[in-house]
């Protein structure tokens, strides 16, 4: 958006943020706004590319506060980068890990249940483009998104004079 | 957040709840815990409306607490339905499948009263 001739950059190149902050239910709101905020930098990303976001992050960070540290709050990280056009993000905890991530991905599977529904990371993979889940028991969980805009073109389109 | 309104039907008192704001991991138990505290004082009452049109943002917490009076609802042998979600609120909705077992209305009016036969509108 922003032209070259006036001494800014003529598009984003890239940039990063880290937030750190204790697994409080309040800060769930706190770092979806963060996230969203930092993504709109990106000019292609539309509204709903946005609210994708603001749900995966709100999921992963939910599932720090209820399911890394059930006794109390921890440390919670959450890690954001423009790069080549696409936003990566990566939400991490020191908390009691997944003894298996592949059924922790499975819609409806919740160590919870009653009133939670086991949709969390279902939704935080069909809403980003991509996501990865490591962990380990007992020492944390790393969760790494990665979100391209939906009407991106695959190539740059050619500047016509 | 939270403002609750008995309706009298034909069918009986009605629970209209309407939510504002965001439902999520924060705010999610106030709507469990209000209702709750409504019902008891009309533990006659079989019918729940919850005006979401004030809701900007949901996610599997909200759904989760929203699912959760739903099935007390059916528990009591009552019926619920939704009226006025959002475009991005109805997308996490029907992503999460909830809207096929739940009615949804546009407005209060359409939801009130709940009809006896037949399943929800868009
Ligand atoms: N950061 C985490 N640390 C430890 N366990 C986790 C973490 N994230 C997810 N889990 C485990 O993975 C399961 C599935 O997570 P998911 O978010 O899909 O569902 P949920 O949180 O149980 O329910 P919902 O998200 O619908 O409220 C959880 O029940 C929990 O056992
Ligand atoms: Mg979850």
């Amino acid at each position: 958006m922003s032209g070259a001739t006036d001494g800014t950059h003529p598009r984003l190149q890239e940039n990063h943020f880290v937030l750190e902050f204790p697994s409080l239910p309040a800060n769930v709101a706190f770092s979806r706004y963060a996230v969203a905020a930092f993504a709109s930098q990106l000019d292609q990303f539309t509204l709903v590319d946005i609210e994708d976001i603001r749900i995966a992050v709100s999921e992963l960070v939910s599932n720090v506060v209820i399911h890394a540290y059930p006794d109390g709050p921890g440390p919670v990280r959450v890690e954001g980068r423009l790069r080549e056009g696409c936003l990566e993000i990566t939400v991490s905890d020191q908390g009691r890990g997944i003894a298996n991530v592949e059924q922790a991905l499975e819609p409806t599977f919740t160590t919870l249940p009653g009133e939670r529904m086991g949709l969390g990371l279902t939704f935080a993979r069909q809403l980003m483009d991509e996501m990865t889940v490591t962990s380990v028991p007992g020492e944390g969980t790393v969760v790494h998104l990665v979100k391209r805009p939906s009407a991106a073109p695959v190539q740059p389109p050619a500047v016509s004079s | 957040m939270v403002n609750l309104e008995w309706v009298s039907t034909p069918a009986g008192p009605c629970l209209v709840a309407a939510i504002s704001g965001e439902l999520d991991l924060q705010t999610a138990p106030l709507l469990r815990t209000q209702i709750e505290g409504a019902w008891s004082q009309h533990p006659e009452a079989r019918q729940l409306i919850l005006d979401l049109s004030g809701v900007t943002f949901v996610d599997s917490s909200g759904l989760g607490a929203v699912l959760g009076r739903y099935r007390q609802c059916v528990l009591r042998g009552g019926r619920m339905a939704l009226v006025g979600l959002q475009p991005n609120v109805r997308r996490l909705f029907e992503l999460s499948g909830v809207l096929r077992i739940m009615e949804a209305y546009n407005s209060l009016d359409e939801a009130l009263p709940l009809p006896r036969e037949g399943g929800g509108r868009a």
